[in-house]
């Protein structure tokens, strides 16, 4: 059984329950995708496939990469993702279909994309460094301090953490509920947030470690008075 | 159709074409325990906030010389239903002045509602 699937981030909105809670929620334009390329335990090591996303727009390739869908018999996608197989259910094979169907109202899901780049950033933002005083006489804001001892070892232990690039790197949120699958759109909506600018590419799988899903508690009606 | 307008669509209520200056009953249900009831909050719409299912409107009241103001999610489903019972002319979109006045300056002439 396949355990994910490609998608696009679309945007955010909000959803309503019947009783009027209000959830934020990440719409995701997940599939259809198209499996490029079966693993199996034989010759791979171990159980997966790899997915291609099919959109409008035909994708570039260059000869290598035309080879290996050729292989496949399926149209060049632009982006192929691998996701894992869970035990159980029909193996998949070359050019089999992956649609959003796989995921359930109320299931757990990980998305993981690319975050948004944050550009060259101080040790305040990218480390959470405390700083000092803004006020008071201090002379000491956003620096971030001590680097190390002198003379010995004359150079700054590696790993020092320090300003520089931040964000822009492979992220993953963990455990959003599914609010929504509809099948006909290809559209998948979770509950809260999601790594990346809108447009940008992710994969949606099944919780790796899912959270339990917490039931509303009902208020029960006072005894006695009335 | 975008994407987002899709999920939407199936979330927005009807409801009446409000703008600032109308008085409106909104018929709120509240629920007590397992019982459910509905609650009327009369008052002048201050100001509207579009955006498909995220719409809100602002309405205003004064309570026992208290003015009371509550932000309602436009397409909630605790909204029974919205009525407008007045309209008045304003020059505003957003009626944030009616705070500072009370009593007679805060009157409005009538208008129409042709939104």
């Amino acid at each position: 059984m396949v355990t994910g699937i490609i998608g696009r981030k679309v945007g955010m909105t909000q959803v309503f329950d019947p009783d009027g809670t209000v959830h934020p929620a990440t719409v995701i334009k997940a599939g259809p995708c198209v499996v490029v390329q079966a693993k199996n335990a034989q010759s791979d090591g171990y159980e997966a496939v790899q997915l291609g996303l099919v959109e409008e727009t035909p994708a570039k390739t260059n000869k290598p990469t035309k080879g290996h869908f050729k292989k496949a018999n399926v149209p060049p996608t632009r982006v192929r993702r691998e996701v894992k197989l869970a035990p159980g259910g029909d193996p998949l094979n070359t050019g089999d279909q992956v649609l959003v169907n796989i995921f359930a109202n109320g299931e757990r899901v990980d998305v993981i994309g690319t975050g948004r780049g944050k550009g060259f950033q101080g040790v305040v933002r990218r480390h959470h460094f405390a700083g000092g005083a803004a006020t008071h006489g201090s002379m000491f804001h956003r620096a971030p301090g001590s680097i190390g001892a002198s003379s010995f070892p004359s150079r700054v232990v590696k790993g020092m953490r320090a300003a520089g690039r931040m964000g822009g790197g492979r992220v993953t949120t963990r455990n959003l509920k599914v609010l929504r699958v509809d099948a006909d759109n290809h559209l998948l909506i979770v509950e809260g947030s999601v790594p990346g600018a809108p447009t940008s590419y992710v994969v949606v799988r099944k919780a790796v470690a899912a959270k339990r899903i917490k039931v509303a508690q009902v208020e029960k009606p006072k005894k006695g008075k009335k | 159709m975008g994407a987002i307008d899709l999920v939407e669509k199936s979330q927005l209520a009807e409801r009446p074409a409000m703008k600032a200056g109308d008085t409106v009953k909104v018929h709120v249900k509240v629920r007590e325990g397992d019982k459910e009831r509905i609650q009327i909050f009369e008052g002048v719409v201050i100001g509207l906030h579009r955006g498909g299912t995220r719409a809100s409107f602002t309405v205003r009241k004064v309570s026992f010389g208290q003015g009371v103001e509550r932000i309602f999610p436009l397409h909630s489903p605790t909204i029974q239903k919205v009525e407008v019972t007045r309209s008045a002319k304003v020059r505003r979109a957003k009626l944030y002045y009616l705070r500072d006045l009370k009593g007679k300056a805060a009157r409005m002439k009538e208008g129409t509602n042709k939104a």
